[in-house]
């Protein structure tokens, strides 16, 4: 039995970027003129997508645009997509906290969602009052409250302080409680943003467990944003994908991460970028020695970096570089001076080469190439200058399995009887 | 699980009557713990509690009888000084609260509605009810101050307009609705009209019947006192001064044209308030 229990038609939603309350009275009034001459808004006109490191002349921008999807009873979908996809603005129309520029949205049954932990919560008033107030505010009854309050508190684990005022409490407990209310509303849609980021590690999993719990067993809805590829695959069986404000792609959830991932890569491909520095010493190229830039588990990663000194006769400076894994975190980096002196070059071209074992888990990483000068003034930063992957295999070829952790440090073992 | 077949759906488009009134009603709870929020959280820590509500109209009493009164001598129609002025500020305290408190609702309370969702309705009507606690209380001063002036003989009568008194409270409270939410919506995009409100609403007790009684404002200044006449605050005062003190220009003219005006403005502050609750997270 599948139902469709969520179902968008050209959703979109655009936003005035920008100052917004300067000139507003006379916009206002432009608009309403065209309005009542049933012409179309002036602000509206420009049909952009949301490409925000592009520069436009319009001050309207489409965080969504064209959104139609449909979503079964009982399924849980991950919605994921990088900064600024639209992913929040999509979860913001379906809880109903702001309204949709075109398009609708047509559902059944209660949702609950879940965009920030505690909302309404008053520092003032003791876990109990929270937790009844809270309640009202994500629509619960009070019977209803009343009926679910010895499963809320034992799952929030606070039994103890139930009297006390919330802020006395650990930020661990707070949030605890305000999970353990959301979970524990009976609705047939919840919607969840990234609220695990918070809480310690068992908190986490306890959150997923009653998430998956919730869309497993008793055939709720579940829709979850979240950077975290891992918790998205592990607790969602399908997957949307959000780019520039449009669906890139919708399916099975491995399908659709593993294109996230991809995008992500393709993406960064052509954007060698100067982040940052004066540039009075450039970073021309970056290369990897390798051609096919992919490297086996602890084999040698070589780099050639090559630069121009055009304006200065004599500078002492420092490189750097800083690797980025997928979702676009730093997850390392190295100094030169980490292991060696500072260098000081001639008014010339020049390069020099960097080299590391591999020792990052499977999985696709950017480098990022930078210098800076004595006094620790950038000369250049170039972002997104090299891509890699850890290919997962170990040097004997033999396969590397998951486990916990991101690096595979070079260590040694020894057995001492 | 059984499976709620409520429909619902979210439209780019709304119509300007659809109120949600049903769901309103749905999240009454949620009013009820609001107002219980806003009153424990109010004396929570404070060592004498709920009767801070009484210090400010007493205090603001002492000193209107002390200068409008006696310094500068305006008259109260024969009624005992702060017994007059009581009644004036009790009344208007309450309209002047909802009003403040009602206007700033969408930016006190951007973070709670940028994030979850219930009839935004609820947030006004719970102030006009926490209000309404508040002027509970201070009423119970004014009483005592008229069991006490009654006790020395003072000269002043109860009549029959006081069955009025509970439409008094309605008049005050939805007027104070309809104007506040008139102007919280469009504080949402103009911030200037905050200012605006606090300095207004006391620009605006001046223009009520409430340091003088509205026979002497028509008696010396008889060219301007329509203004204080079509203040439609100033019959709401009036009557309310009339049942409990017996004297006072009291009409039911006056009382009707207030009604009328109170639900003009809170027909329209509403359905502002709908229009403007749909986007406000966008622009606030």
């Amino acid at each position: 039995m599948s139902k469709i229990i969520i179902k968008a038609e050209n959703l979109g939603k655009a936003y005035q970027i920008g100052q917004i309350g300067t000139g507003t009275i006379s916009r206002d009034l432009e608009r309403w003129y065209a309005k009542i001459r049933k012409k179309e808004d002036p602000f509206l006109k420009i049909g952009e997508t949301n490409a925000q490191n592009i520069k436009s002349e319009s001050d309207v921008v489409w965080s969504l645009k064209d959104i139609n999807f449909e979503i079964e009873q009982g399924d849980a979908v991950g919605i994921i997509g990088r900064n600024g996809a639209g992913k929040s603005t999509l979860l913001k129309i379906l809880s109903k906290v702001t309204a949709p520029t075109t398009g609708k949205i047509t559902g059944k049954g209660r949702i609950a969602s879940l965009l920030e932990v505690g909302t309404g919560f008053h520092p003032e008033l003791s876990g109990r009052e929270n937790i009844f107030l809270n309640g009202a505010i994500l629509g619960m009854r009070k019977k209803e409250i009343q009926r679910k309050l010895d499963e809320i508190v034992d799952f929030a684990g606070i039994e103890r302080y139930l009297d006390t005022p919330v802020k006395r409490y650990s930020s661990g407990m707070y949030v605890r409680l305000a999970f353990a209310v959301a979970a524990h509303l009976e609705s047939e849609i919840l919607i969840v943003d990234e609220v695990l980021a918070v809480g310690d590690a068992e908190f986490q999993k306890k959150c997923l467990g009653k998430m998956n719990e919730v869309s497993k067993s008793e055939g709720r809805t579940v829709l979850f944003v979240s950077h975290n590829m891992g918790s998205v695959r592990h607790l969602c069986d399908n997957g949307i994908l959000l780019k520039n404000g449009k669906i890139s792609s919708v399916g099975n959830i491995k399908e659709v991460t593993d294109s996230y991932l991809t995008q992500n890569i393709v993406d960064v491909s052509n954007s060698y970028s100067h982040k940052e520095g004066s540039r009075l010493v450039e970073i021309d190229n970056v290369k990897l020695e390798k051609i096919d830039k992919s490297f086996k588990i602890h084999e040698e990663i070589k780099l050639s970096i090559s630069f121009n000194n055009k304006h200065i006769d004599k500078v002492t400076c420092c490189f750097f570089i800083l690797i980025y894994n997928s979702e676009g975190e730093c997850i390392a980096g190295s100094f030169q001076t980490d292991t060696d002196q500072k260098i000081t070059l001639e008014k010339d071209k020049g390069s020099l080469t960097f080299s590391m074992p591999n020792y990052l888990y499977p999985g696709k990483y950017f480098i990022s190439v930078g210098i800076f000068d004595d006094g620790g003034h950038f000369l250049d930063w170039v972002e997104y200058a090299e891509i890699f992957e850890s290919s997962g295999l170990y040097m004997n070829n033999s396969l590397f399995k998951e486990r916990l952790g991101i690096t595979i440090p070079t260590s040694s073992w020894k057995y001492n009887g | 699980m059984q499976v709620n077949e409520h429909e619902w759906s979210i439209e780019a488009k709304s119509s300007l009557f659809d109120l949600k009134l049903n769901e309103v009603w749905a999240y009454r709870d949620l009013l009820w713990l609001l107002v219980r929020r806003d009153f424990v959280s109010f004396y929570k820590q404070t060592i004498l509690g709920p009767l801070w509500f009484f210090i400010q109209p007493l205090f603001t009493t002492i000193i209107f009888t002390f200068i409008f009164g006696n310094l500068a001598g305006i008259s109260t129609d024969g009624l005992p000084k702060p017994l007059f002025y009581m009644a004036g500020i009790t009344a208007w305290n309450y309209f002047a609260d909802c009003l403040t408190k009602t206007s700033t609702v969408f930016k006190d309370n951007a973070n709670i509605f940028g994030k979850v969702y219930f009839p935004r309705l609820i947030m006004p009507l719970s102030i006009v009810v926490s209000n309404l606690v508040r002027f509970a209380v201070q009423m119970i001063l004014f009483l005592m101050l008229m069991g006490y002036y009654y006790f020395i003989g003072a000269n002043f009568n109860i009549t029959w307009a006081i069955a009025l008194f509970p439409v008094v409270i309605i008049l005050m409270a939805l007027l104070g609705l309809g104007l506040g939410m008139i102007i919280s919506a469009m504080t949402t995009k103009y911030r200037d009209l905050a200012f605006l409100v606090t300095f207004g609403v006391q620009l605006l007790m001046y223009a009520t019947t409430v340091i003088y009684p509205l026979s002497t404002a028509i008696e010396k200044y008889p060219a301007y006192a329509w203004i204080i006449k079509y203040n439609p605050m100033t019959p709401i005062i009036e009557t309310f001064r009339y049942g409990f003190l017996g004297e006072a220009s009291f009409s039911w003219n006056s009382l009707g044209y207030a009604t009328g005006v109170t639900f003009i403005l809170l027909i329209l502050g509403v359905v502002i308030f709908n229009k403007v609750e749909r986007n406000f997270v966008d622009t606030v």
